[in-house]
């Protein structure tokens, strides 16, 4: 069965970002909402543990929230996926089920 | 495919009905169809006739309405959280002995069976909450 | 009569300080009489949800603990609690309330409802749901 994590909070905020990767099948994808693009980005503290994650997961984050938050696509780790709304629907209707992590 | 819309968060203090309504109003224009929106926790609060944002922002409450109008959507605002918040229909403000009822068009009251419903009817079930 | 879906209550949060475990478990509460294959999991925070002897009389809110025994009664006997979650806060399964149900299967022999498991093995139950619910 094919999830999709969906997560809205920032990883410095809180930690459904560490729960979600903890508990998120091989093989499952992760998308980025919300106060949780920042976890796209490169050079944080939780960079690496994202760049781990995508060893087994394809993650991607919402454009839409990218733009609002004056995160520019350069900012981004390499091999993360910018969708947009209509992308995120179908992210949805793709995978058997999803998980939001609040 | 069919969808239900699971809101937990009241207008404006979080960003989940903004993106509830942009993933909404997304999927309705690929052709999918929305089961039912429904509006639990604080969400309710996205169901009040009485609020007056700023001119210059959205307002997410006539969102809601005028994308249900367009689209038929059924959006289902939970009784017991609604009740606990204060976001009453007019058959509530005569069950409740109250002097004022505030739900806003195109939102109707019901219980959490609607939800559960949602769930078994439809192919994906998404929540937007905090 | 459509299919039985396996429904799963995620619950991260901790009591009181939010209203998210009480309208979860309200929602657990209607949810049952749909007959659907039912779970609960307890992770992070979650797992303060069901620690015993929750007294409220101070704060002035309703201590709703006593409900959590009630599920056993509506068929809700699959309630997980991550290892993990519990270990991290220094908690062990003693230090959580004694949820029973009676398996109509096995002569109404009463069993534990709580089963604590790894996050390998929280991991594979989330992963065989149809409907995940997280408030």
């Amino acid at each position: 069965m094919s999830m999709l994590h969906i997560v809205n909070k920032s990883p410095f905020e809180r930690n459904a970002l560490d729960a979600c990767l903890r508990l998120a099948k091989s093989g499952s994808s992760l998308l980025l909402i919300e106060d949780a693009v920042y976890a796209a980005m490169k050079g944080t503290t939780v960079s690496d543990k994202v760049a781990a994650a995508m060893k087994d997961m394809k993650v991607y984050v919402l454009g839409a929230d990218l733009k609002a938050r004056g995160v520019g696509e350069e900012k981004l780790m390499e091999g993360i996926d910018v969708v947009d709304y209509a992308g995120f629907v179908d992210l949805v209707a793709e995978h058997d089920n999803n998980q939001s992590w609040l | 495919m069919k969808f239900t819309i699971l809101v937990n968060e009241g207008p404006y203090q979080h960003q989940a009905s903004d993106t509830a309504y942009q993933f909404t109003k997304a999927a309705l224009e690929k052709g999918h169809e929305i089961f039912r929106v429904f509006f639990y926790n604080d969400g309710v609060n996205n169901a009040t006739r009485l609020s007056v944002p700023p001119q210059d922002d959205r307002n997410i409450t006539q969102n809601w309405t005028e994308l249900a109008e367009k689209h038929g959507l059924d959006l289902v605002v939970c009784i017991a959280a609604a009740q606990r918040r204060g976001i009453l229909d007019e058959d509530e403000m005569k069950r409740q002995g109250k002097d004022a009822h505030n739900l806003a068009p195109g939102f109707r009251i019901s219980g959490l069976g609607q939800l559960i419903e949602g769930g078994i009817q439809s192919d994906r079930l998404v929540v937007f909450g905090d | 009569m459509s299919d039985v879906k396996k429904f799963l209550y995620v619950n991260r949060k901790a009591p009181y300080g939010t209203i998210y475990a009480l309208e979860s478990l309200e929602v657990v509460l209607i949810g049952a009489a749909f007959e659907q294959d039912v779970s609960l999991a307890f992770v992070d925070d979650g797992v303060f949800q069901l620690m015993k002897g929750q007294d409220t009389s101070e704060v002035g809110m309703k201590n709703f603990s006593p409900t959590y025994s009630a599920l056993g009664d509506y068929d809700v006997n699959k309630i997980y609690v991550e290892k993990e979650s519990l270990e991290a806060r220094g908690l062990t399964v003693d230090d959580l309330m004694d949820l029973k149900y009676e398996d109509e299967d096995d002569d109404w022999a009463e069993k534990d409802s709580i089963r604590v498991v790894t996050a390998e093995e929280m991991k594979a139950i989330m992963d065989e749901q149809d409907v995940i619910l997280s408030f």
